[in-house]
C-alpha cells in the first residue's frame, strides 16, 4: 500500500501542474502521471537545431501590471506563490482585426478599441459601451454558470454584422471549442482576457512558466512521472481507486484529477454514460523563421486576425485547411524582442483532422509543403512590405497535435460538453484544464488550481 | 507563544501568500483585505498554512477572527498554547 496517493493528476499541463503544486503544497502525497516525456501538454516546446519554438503559446493573455488586484493572472500568481516579475512579462506592442475594407486595432489599453469602434463605427459605439459595461458586470467563472450562447446576447447589443463579427473575431480562435459561437462564459473570460487586459509573453516563451511550475512543484515535494500514459482509470461501486499505466502499473490513490480532456478521460474510465462530444475544430500552424525582423520590412503588429469574408467562418472546413482566415503571430513584436537576429512568422489556419488523418505519408508531406506555401502568401497579404527570405520551417498539423497530447481529433480546445464544477458520474475523478472550461495558458492554471482548492483541499 | 510571536507567525505567513505585497507596513488594526491583495481564496491559505504549520485549527465560522491582525493576534494566541 506504500503507493497509494491521496490524489494522482493525470496530465503534466499547465492545469495539471497547478492543480499539483496546490495540492502537495498542502502536504497532500500527489503523483502527475504524464504521457510524453515534456512538461506543457497543448502548450508545450520543442527545438529544432539551435532554434527554440513554442507550440500552442502566441501570447499569454490576461496582462494586468503587477500588483492589480484580483484579476486572474494575479490571483493565480499568489495561489501558486510565484512573484509576477518571475515572469518577465513583455507586452504586445498592438494587434490588428483585419476584414475586407475595415479593420480594428486594439492593445493592452481598452481605450484604443474603444476609440477605433468610435471612429469606425460611431452609429455602434453607445451599443458598444452597454455591452461593455454588461460583460464587466458578469460573473463569467461562477461555478454554476449555465450554458447559452454568446452571440444571441451579442446581437443585443451591437447591431451591425461587420462589428459583431470583429469582435468574435479573436474570441473564437483563440478559446472556442463551438462552431461560430460560443458559450457566454466563455465569451466573458476571453473579451476580458483579450480585449479588456491583454496580450504579453513571458521572456523566453512558454518554457519559463513551465520551468516556474516545475521548480515550484517539485519546491513543494510533490512527484512527476514521465512516459506514464493512463489506459485506464479503476473504480468500482462508482468509486476511484486507482489508475492503470499503459506497463501495466497499477497505482492507488483516493481521487483523481484529469487533464486529459472529458472525452478522453472517459475513454479510460469503463462507465455507462454516453460518450462525451469531441469538439469539431482544429488547427494547423506554420512557423517561418526569417532572415528580416518584421520591423526591417515595416511591419509593427504582434498578432493579426485576418479574416477575407464578410463574415468570419469559424468552423472546420471541408478541405484540409482553410486560408481565408488566419491568425498571423509576430513573436519579435512584442514589447522587448527575445530573439536573437531571426525573425519568426507563425501563421495559423483552421483545419480539417479527418482529411488529414487519412492522407499517405507522401501525400501528407506534399501538403503540409503547400500549407506552407499558403501561409506565405497570407504573410504577404498580411504585411505587404514582406521581402524577407525563410531560413527555417516547420509545420504542425491535426494528427501532429494528436499525436503529441492526445486529445482526440487533434482538438485544441476541447470537447462541447464543459464540466464547470469538475464533477464526473465517478465519485473522486474530476476534470481540470480546457474541458472544466476556463480557456488560455492562464485560464489553464487557475482551472487547476480551482479544481484542486475545491475537491481536494476544501472537503 | 508570546502574543508577538503569534503576530510574527501570522506576518509569516502572510508573506508567503502575497508575495508581491509588503508586509512590513502593515498596520494592525485595519482590516487585511484593505490593505493587502488578499481574497476569501487567500484567507483559506492562511488557516490551512496555520494548520500545516503550527497545528492550529480555525473552524469556518470563525474565519472572521482573521480580518485584522490584531483580531488574529487576540484569537489565536490562545490557540497556540
Amino acid at each position: 500500500m506504500s503507493q497509494k496517493y491521496d490524489t494522482i493528476v493525470i496530465g503534466a499541463g499547465m492545469s495539471g501542474l497547478a492543480a499539483a503544486i496546490r495540492l502537495a503544497m498542502f502536504g497532500k502525497k500527489v503523483c502527475i502521471l504524464e504521457k510524453h516525456f515534456l512538461t506543457g501538454g497543448l502548450n508545450s516546446y520543442y527545438k529544432r537545431g539551435k532554434r527554440k519554438f513554442d507550440v500552442g503559446l502566441h501570447a499569454m493573455t490576461n496582462f494586468v501590471p503587477r500588483g492589480t488586484r484580483g484579476r486572474p493572472l494575479t490571483k493565480l500568481l499568489k495561489q501558486l506563490r510565484i512573484p509576477w516579475d518571475a515572469l518577465e512579462l513583455s507586452e504586445q506592442k498592438s494587434s490588428l482585426i483585419q476584414f475586407p475594407g475595415q479593420s480594428l486595432m486594439f492593445t493592452n489599453n481598452f481605450e484604443v478599441l474603444r476609440e477605433e469602434v468610435a471612429t469606425k463605427f460611431p452609429l455602434q459605439i453607445d451599443n458598444f459601451n452597454r455591452f461593455v459595461t454588461y460583460i464587466e458586470e458578469y460573473n463569467e467563472v461562477a461555478l454554476d454558470n449555465k450554458t447559452f450562447m454568446a452571440k444571441d446576447v451579442a446581437k443585443k447589443f451591437i447591431t451591425d454584422s461587420q462589428l459583431l463579427e470583429m469582435i468574435f473575431c479573436p474570441l473564437l480562435i483563440y478559446g472556442s471549442a463551438w462552431e461560430n459561437d460560443m458559450d457566454f462564459s466563455q465569451f466573458v473570460i476571453m473579451f476580458k482576457s483579450i480585449y479588456l487586459e491583454g496580450f504579453c509573453r513571458p521572456s523566453g516563451g512558454v518554457r519559463t512558466i513551465l520551468n516556474l511550475l516545475l521548480e515550484k512543484y517539485e519546491k513543494v515535494g510533490g512527484e512527476l512521472r514521465f512516459k506514464s500514459e493512463v489506459t485506464k482509470i479503476i473504480h468500482s461501486n462508482g468509486k476511484i481507486s486507482g489508475v492503470e499505466l499503459k506497463d501495466g502499473t497499477i497505482l492507488e490513490c483516493d481521487k483523481v484529477i484529469s487533464s486529459m480532456g472529458n472525452p478522453e478521460t472517459m475513454a479510460v474510465t469503463t462507465g455507462e454514460r454516453p460518450e462525451p462530444k469531441v469538439g469539431p475544430l482544429s488547427f494547423c500552424e506554420s512557423i517561418a523563421c526569417l532572415d528580416k525582423k518584421p520591423k526591417d520590412f515595416g511591419f509593427d503588429h504582434t498578432i493579426v486576425f485576418y479574416n477575407e469574408k464578410d463574415i468570419y467562418d469559424y468552423k472546420k472546413p471541408n478541405t484540409l485547411f482553410d486560408h481565408s482566415s488566419a491568425v498571423a503571430c509576430f513573436p519579435n513584436n512584442f514589447q522587448h524582442d527575445d530573439g536573437d537576429t531571426e525573425g519568426v512568422a507563425r501563421v495559423t489556419y483552421m483545419a480539417n483532422y479527418a482529411l488529414w488523418k487519412e492522407l499517405e505519408r507522401k501525400v501528407y508531406l506534399e501538403n503540409k509543403n503547400d500549407l506552407f506555401e499558403k501561409s506565405i502568401e497570407t504573410i504577404k497579404r498580411i504585411a505587404p512590405g514582406f521581402d524577407a527570405n525563410v531560413l527555417f520551417k516547420d509545420v504542425f498539423t491535426p494528427t501532429t497535435i494528436e499525436r503529441y497530447t492526445g486529445h482526440f481529433e487533434g482538438t485544441v480546445y476541447g470537447s462541447t460538453d464543459k464540466i464547470r464544477d469538475g464533477r464526473t458520474h465517478i465519485d473522486g475523478l474530476y476534470i481540470c484544464g480546457t474541458d472544466q472550461g476556463f480557456l488560455g495558458i492562464v485560464g489553464a492554471m487557475l482551472s487547476g488550481i480551482s479544481m484542486a482548492n475545491l475537491h481536494g483541499l476544501m472537503e | 507563544m508570546t502574543p508577538q510571536e503569534v503576530r510574527q507567525a501570522v506576518s509569516d505567513i502572510i508573506a508567503d501568500i502575497a508575495v508581491d505585497d509588503d508586509v512590513t507596513s502593515i498596520n494592525d488594526a485595519t482590516p487585511l483585505r484593505d490593505q493587502l491583495d488578499l481574497d476569501s481564496m487567500d484567507f483559506l491559505d492562511i488557516v490551512m498554512e496555520l494548520k500545516k504549520r503550527h497545528k492550529v485549527e480555525v473552524p469556518q465560522e470563525d474565519y472572521g477572527q482573521l480580518a485584522s491582525m490584531d483580531s488574529c493576534v487576540e484569537y489565536l494566541t490562545p490557540k497556540f498554547q
